[in-house]
């Protein structure tokens, strides 16, 4: 199997914010291999370094030790970006063009034929069901449609990779649920998918194999199935695991005085048991 | 080039979509034709106070559209965080620099253009003569002039934090220099060392703006400048945008994207 994107022994280190600090680590020593086809779930608590990952695969940051390769290619070449997709989180695309305007400047930044652009501008807005509103200004559209928007602009380039940073964060469980469409529909199509996520029910449903890092730290990887499976639990529970949840819990419950009713303490214990 | 050209055309796109310009040259066009309506003490020299002010308002304008425009491109695109995406493609922070550049600076040219034929519509209509080559020269040397405060503005905006401080600074350093500038070598020598070599050195290193301002040309039919001289005066500004813009990408090549 061809392998897509490949991390050897990754570091990323930050300057201190003070100088009393010391130097922050946001990845260390990460190896990581998503082979084509993959469906690739990268996953990690808040700060676990996943989106600083994501940066150095986009050529964003330097990373301070370690390689980072796109189809082969280092990717601090810039050429190692001609084949991939990327969604970030959150962004606000340029409120005063249309959808068609906004995919019509990506595309000349790929140098896509004029002719090959419109039949993609049409293909990609009628995927993510912009078709609609494909010539009014992206200022009018709602979140979910600005996230819609910037999935169509990930695809624009046909991309072989698609790298999506919480691509579902903030959407509404309908547009949640179209963003999951969209990707099983490329998975079907043959490409290949990585992405954060924090929807672990998601992320089980549509993920051939996660990587579960804390603190930039790899912690597990491998096909969830086989994680399901080895630890008898859901991948909720297994990620709530693997990052300690479960022993931090405990012993902040041990170290904070009891509750006001025995009522409360019951439903708090309730709900902390996996 | 073509990723300089889609970046510059997403630049100028937003400038004519924005009501900036609009204003400006509502503004512009107004205070003119109320001018031009009134007549002082029968004087048959009004159309010179006339071009005078049309002048003036066109090049307060010219400033204000340029350094507002290129202030806001690069921390938008951090705020607004759609450097990501496009940083993603295979574009460099130097084609973004660059394309930033090409499309303020023509954003700017056609806003110029649009008050230089108004300019000359007005003055042709009062005075009956059409000296052309006269305003395309005038036209030509503060479009070139532009160029320089564009690259200035650029290189602001990824020094400053905030485009509006970035914006600030650089009016007041553009009228500074365009109201001082010709005048710093004989403040520099009225002082005492170290204060005038450093004045010197001030008065040697900042773009003389100054030398492109010809509207006493225009007012007072002193006739043309001589191409040469407005050739130099072009290489003159190409020299500054390239070592402006050379430093903008220095600043920007290592500047995290987030904001």
């Amino acid at each position: 199997m061809d392998t897509i994107l490949e991390i050897k022994n990754l570091r990323v280190e930050f300057k201190a914010q003070s100088s009393g600090q010391a130097k922050k680590v946001a990845v260390d020593d990460l190896n990581l291999k998503v082979y084509a086809g993959e469906v690739f779930g990268f996953l990690g608590p808040n700060g676990a370094g996943k989106t600083t990952t994501m940066n150095v695969l986009l050529g964003f940051v330097n990373a301070t030790g370690g390689e980072a390769f796109l189809f082969g290619v280092n990717v601090r070449e810039p050429i190692a970006r001609q084949r991939i997709g990327y969604l970030p989180e959150l962004t606000y695309y340029y409120k005063f063009l249309t959808a068609e305007e906004l995919l019509r400047f990506y595309a000349k930044l790929f140098r896509i034929p004029s002719a090959e652009t419109e039949s993609r501008i049409q293909h990609l807005l009628k995927l993510v069901e912009l078709d609609h509103a494909r010539k009014r200004p992206i200022k009018t559209y709602s979140k979910g449609m600005q996230q819609r928007v910037g999935l169509a602009q990930a695809l624009i380039n046909d991309p072989d990779l698609l790298i999506l940073d919480e691509p579902t964060s903030g959407l509404d469980p309908l547009g949640r649920m179209k963003v999951r469409e969209i990707i099983q529909r490329l998975k079907n199509e043959g490409k290949t998918v990585f992405f954060s996520s924090h929807e672990l029910g998601e992320v089980e449903t549509v993920c051939d194999r996660v990587a579960i890092i804390n603190q930039g730290q790899l912690k597990v990887e491998g096909r969830v199935a086989d994680l399901v499976e080895e630890h008898q639990a859901n991948l909720e529970m297994i990620f709530l695991k693997i990052i300690g949840y479960q022993a931090q819990s405990a012993a902040r419950l041990s170290s904070e005085p009891p509750l006001v009713t025995n009522r409360k303490a019951e439903v708090r214990q309730t709900a902390l048991q996996p | 080039m073509n990723t300089v050209c889609a970046l510059a055309s997403v630049v100028i796109k937003e400038l004519y979509r924005r009501k900036d310009f609009y204003v400006l040259f509502v503004m512009t066009a107004l205070i003119t034709l109320i001018m031009g309506s009134v007549t002082f003490f029968n004087d048959p020299k009004i159309a010179r106070y006339l071009k005078e002010i049309c002048l003036l308002l066109v090049w307060v304008s010219g400033l204000v559209i340029a350094i507002g425009t290129t202030a806001r491109q690069i921390p938008a695109e951090r705020e607004n965080r759609t450097i990501f995406p496009l940083l993603a493609k295979p574009v460099t922070r130097g084609q973004v620099v660059i394309g930033k550049f090409a499309g303020c600076w023509f954003a700017c040219g056609l806003a110029l253009v649009i008050f230089y034929l108004f300019f000359g519509v007005i003055s042709g209509t009062r005075e009956g003569k059409w000296p052309l080559v006269q305003y395309f020269q005038a036209f030509w040397l503060q479009y070139a002039m532009v160029g320089v405060v564009v690259a200035l503005v650029l290189l602001g905006s990824v020094l400053f934090a905030a485009p509006s401080s970035n914006a600030t600074i650089c009016f007041i350093v553009v009228v500074g220099i365009l109201l001082l500038g010709r005048h710093l070598n004989q403040v520099a020598l009225n002082q005492t060392e170290p204060l005038r070599t450093m004045v010197y050195a001030i008065y040697f290193l900042i773009p003389h703006l100054e030398w492109y301002d010809v509207r006493d040309f225009v007012i007072y039919d002193q006739g043309t400048i001589g191409w040469i001289d407005c050739f130099l005066a072009t290489l003159y500004a190409a020299v500054y945008v390239a070592l402006l813009l050379f430093a903008t990408w220095l600043a920007f090549r290592r500047k995290p994207l987030n904001v």
